[in-house]
């Protein structure tokens, strides 16, 4: 969920050049996802009005089309029809009708996702959760919130902030991301490392099943009887349930923040320093890196005061006590020096401290700024891995001839590559996905994985085919059978069938074999 | 067909500093075969690890059992990744003292209720110790698991990074399951550095004072990584930077606390838990803030509040309703003669969703049957 709004607002790829069939296959291809019955729209609209008459339904195309995609909106759908709840019975009526007439449900939040997750079906109702927007009940003296799904991120901050207290994950498009999708796509953000993922940061959520029951999982003790159906469901990219209402945990804001940012003339010496700090015991708030191309498009759009002619800048935050704060300071300051840190600057106040990360926090939408279109990645790898996999990265870009600019979540290895590409150039939209597919084959190998916070979506379908055995696919279908044995909680999204991957999983392992072996692999 | 994922990265060559080589013994291929063996007879198993948390769960009635010991060692362990791997059989205390060795810890501070206790049981029965509420609980540092399947199948699921969202996250759904779903064979944590100060207090005050205290502190950033309360006394653990602690160590005031308080709480070694008080012992999980149930009985309160720990003669029945009542849920830790479940029931939309979870996973019931609840 690591989106900026300017993505998910501005960006949009039109497939103007591909032939209307290749299109159909990328949305939804019911040869190989799944059959989907075909209901009359008028009908069903009776069939929900009859038990939920106040359910506002959306059916007009105009009415549909600002939900025809999300943050990943090279991809787009018309819905046959969009439901917008107000309450929690009309979720449970919706859903019962739904699965009686064996109709398609896609769960839509804010709509910030960049993997395609709240695509919408033809065939399909795409349900919005962004009228369940309340602050139900906060709790400064037992340090939870308990909210609906369609809050702001951000907003549950804001409310817990005169408090001192605040929820901890904070992805980059927390001004308008909503915590039911965190929950959905288990959210990170810069803060992983020492704070955690939504799913350690949520302690209950309620769950309406495509059968419209209502199950509270978690809640508020810190362990609940059964299976960790919480965890289960946190990340599940709405296949199992719809979340109606999420208790979060708030934590007390740190007494004092700082920023350090250190250049490097190289990178992989900036990833070993990476590795320093943490050997040395010490686990900040926030360590981020960034590579050369992607150090000039955050400094010439936000004028951070990055040094443009590093290959590669830390920017290593620590926060607690006080005292605490400034004597890790000193040791990671020593810590880079002896690294071999070309230069290091300690933010002087607040202001200087949140330039530091405007430059970051803007880096995709800095990006793009140099390029009419960009591909956003969302590999994790072991860190050790770093060096291989840029070079590897470097490699693949220049027989792709596009260029890649990389984001780093160094302390937890999560690597944000964004390819540059034009897509009003034949083809290149389909040579840069091309190329993202074997970037995230490169970090599969080299231990990590294709997504780490973004989701696999729509989007990576296929390179899950390439994550996991068709044993281990099948394992995933039995959960998901568990829950919504007719598949109609988000299908074709998040676990490929196995027919998929015999048609597109072949696509970049095939049998040990891997395309373009003429390439250095590791 | 070789994946990608079961091919493990590269070790770092001799004389670097870097992971640690695998040191034990896999015994992963006769444990598939028990499995697969088992499946096709349809004859139930017991998962059995080093059989130190068998109270918490049903007797499983099957003449079958999986030992686990001899498919041990830690397999993969980087102190720069912040991740170890270990092998299901592996000693937790072996786990531990190779963590020490580079002056890390599993944070969540499990117990071992013994010496034998395995690192594979310690992930199913999913029991967290002092520092669970400031910490995080051992679902909240599992970032992969192996399991053997009720296909014989032995699957992989998470891995060895910190941040993965590829699929379903059935790693942490293996916590505390207790081998009903699958054998686990292999994990892989998140693992933290050690604290570089501790100090360890105990104060004298009424249980609503001490109660009242938690709440500002906990509202306050402050180092503290264990509270718990015992007849007139409330005990604080702080951990941090030298600065911190030392702050907050003169901010609470109090007296030094013995060296092993911390370590008798989580093993049950204090004299609260004595095994000849003939009272079963209750471990009770309650919202924050919530008043403790009107039982009969002594308390010793954990987790800052929200883990009491009972000696009571009242009724099952009685104590997991009265519980329940204040928004919680009450275990019984003393096991009882005729086998009834020591987890309080499942309301029924929960309990349907795991009966079909369970009968997806594992169609003919074979892993450890009855053993949360007596018909599944």
């Amino acid at each position: 969920m690591e989106a900026t709004v300017e993505i998910a607002s501005t960006k949009c790829v039109d497939r103007d050049e591909a032939d209307e069939e290749t299109i159909m296959e990328l949305l939804f291809d019911e040869r190989i996802d799944g059959e989907i019955a075909t209901v009359d729209r008028a009908a069903l609209m009776a069939a929900v009005h009859a038990v939920a008459p106040d359910l506002v339904l959306l059916d007009r195309e105009e009415d549909l089309r600002p939900f025809e995609c999300d943050g990943l909106s090279a991809y787009r759908t018309l819905p046959m029809l969009v439901a917008m709840p107000a309450t929690l019975a009309e979720v449970e009526s919706l859903m019962r009708v739904c699965f009686e007439h064996h109709v398609p449900v896609v769960t839509r939040g804010a709509g910030t996702g960049l993997s395609g997750g709240a695509l919408p079906l033809a065939k399909g109702v795409l349900l919005v959760m962004s009228r369940f927007n309340r602050i139900l009940e906060l709790d400064a003296d037992a340090r939870i919130a308990r909210v609906q799904p369609g809050v702001r991120n951000l907003a549950i901050s804001e409310a817990a902030g005169p408090h001192g207290l605040y929820y901890a994950p904070d992805p980059s498009s927390q001004i308008a991301c909503s915590i039911g999708g965190n929950v959905a796509e288990n959210a990170g953000g810069v803060h992983c490392l020492k704070y955690g993922l939504t799913v350690h940061n949520v302690i209950g959520v309620e769950i309406v099943t495509i059968e419209g029951e209502r199950m509270t999982l978690g809640g508020e003790t810190l362990d609940t009887p059964g299976f960790d159906l919480l965890a289960l469901f946190t990340g599940s990219e709405g296949m199992l349930g719809v979340i109606t209402e999420v208790t979060v945990k708030l934590l007390p804001k740190p007494e004092v923040a700082r920023v350090l940012m250190a250049s490097f003339d190289d990178v992989e010496r900036a990833g070993r320093a990476v590795g320093d700090i943490i050997a040395a015991g010490i686990i900040p708030g926030g360590l981020e890196m960034m590579d050369n191309l992607a150090i000039r498009a955050a400094e010439d759009f936000v004028h951070a005061g990055y040094p443009v002619e590093a290959q590669a800048i830390l920017l290593c935050e620590l926060d607690g006590v006080e005292a605490d704060v400034r004597a890790d300071c000193e040791r990671v300051r020593a810590l880079l020096e002896n690294a071999g840190a070309t230069g290091i600057q300690l933010a002087r106040d607040d202001a200087e401290r949140a330039l530091f990360w405007a430059g970051r926090k803007a880096a995709f939408p800095a990006v793009g700024r140099m390029s009419p279109d960009y591909y956003c990645m969302d590999g994790t790898i072991p860190r050790r891995e770093l060096p291989r996999v840029l070079k590897g990265i470097d490699d693949l870009a220049e027989h792709y001839g596009l260029r890649v600019a990389n984001v780093f979540h160094a302390g937890d290895g999560n690597l944000h590559p964004l390819i540059l590409f034009d897509a009003n150039l034949p083809g290149e939209l389909d040579t840069a996905e091309a190329l993202g597919g074997e970037i995230l084959s490169l970090c599969v190998e080299a231990g990590g994985t294709i997504t780490g916070e973004h989701g696999v979506g729509r989007e990576k379908l296929n390179q899950m085919c390439t994550q996991f055995a068709p044993d281990e696919l099948t394992h995933f279908h039995s959960v998901k059978h568990a829950f919504d044995e007719r598949r109609l909680l988000n299908p074709g999204k998040n676990v490929p069938t196995l027919a998929r991957c015999a048609e597109h999983g072949a696509m970049h392992v095939h049998q040990g074999q891997l395309s373009h072996p003429e390439l250095p692999r590791f | 067909m070789a994946h990608l994922q079961d091919r493990r990265p590269a070790f770092t060559e001799p004389g670097e500093p870097g992971p640690t080589k695998d040191t034990g013994q896999d015994a992963s291929a006769a444990l598939i075969d028990t499995v697969s063996r088992a499946a096709r007879e349809r004859t139930p198993l017991r998962i059995v690890g080093g059989g130190t948390k068998a109270f918490l769960g049903r007797r499983v009635e099957a003449t079958q059992a999986v030992e686990l010991r001899d498919h041990a060692g830690i397999v993969h362990y980087d102190p720069v990744e912040l991740i170890v791997t270990a092998r299901a059989g592996t000693p937790l205390a072996t786990l531990e003292r190779v963590l020490d060795e580079s002056h890390q810890r599993l944070a969540f501070e499990p117990p071992h209720f013994g010496g034998a206790a395995t690192v594979g049981g310690m992930v199913a029965a999913g029991l967290s110790g002092p520092r669970r509420p400031w910490a995080g609980s051992v679902r909240d540092f599992v970032l992969g698991v192996r399991v053997i399947t009720a296909e014989g199948k032995h699957l992989r699921f998470g891995g060895e990074v910190m941040k993965n969202v590829a699929g379903y996250d059935l790693s942490r759904l293996m916590v505390g399951a207790q081998g009903t779903l699958g054998v686990i064979t292999e994990v892989s944590f998140k693992v933290l550095p050690q604290p570089v100060a501790a100090a360890r207090l105990r104060l004298s005050l009424p249980f609503e004072d001490a109660c009242q205290r938690l709440v500002e502190w906990g509202r306050q950033p402050l180092p503290i990584t264990g509270a718990a309360f015992e007849a007139g006394t409330l005990h604080v653990r702080l951990e941090g930077g030298e600065g911190s602690v030392e702050s907050t160590r003169r901010h609470i005031g109090g007296e030094a606390e013995a060296a092993d308080f911390w370590a008798d709480l989580r093993e049950h070694r204090l004299p609260f838990f004595r095994g000849d008080d003939p009272r079963p012992l209750w471990r009770l999980s309650l919202p924050a803030r919530a008043r403790l149930p009107a039982l009969d009985g002594d308390w010793l309160v954990d987790w800052g509040g929200v883990q009491p720990w009972l000696r009571s003669d009242e009724s099952p029945t009685h104590v997991q309703e009265v519980t329940a009542a204040v928004g919680g849920h009450a275990i019984r830790y003393t096991p009882t003669a005729d086998n009834v479940s020591p987890h309080p029931p499942l309301p029924a939309v929960l309990d349907k969703y795991h009966r079909r979870l369970k009968a997806r996973l594992d169609p003919d019931g074979i892993f450890n049957p009855g053993r949360l609840y007596a018909d599944w």
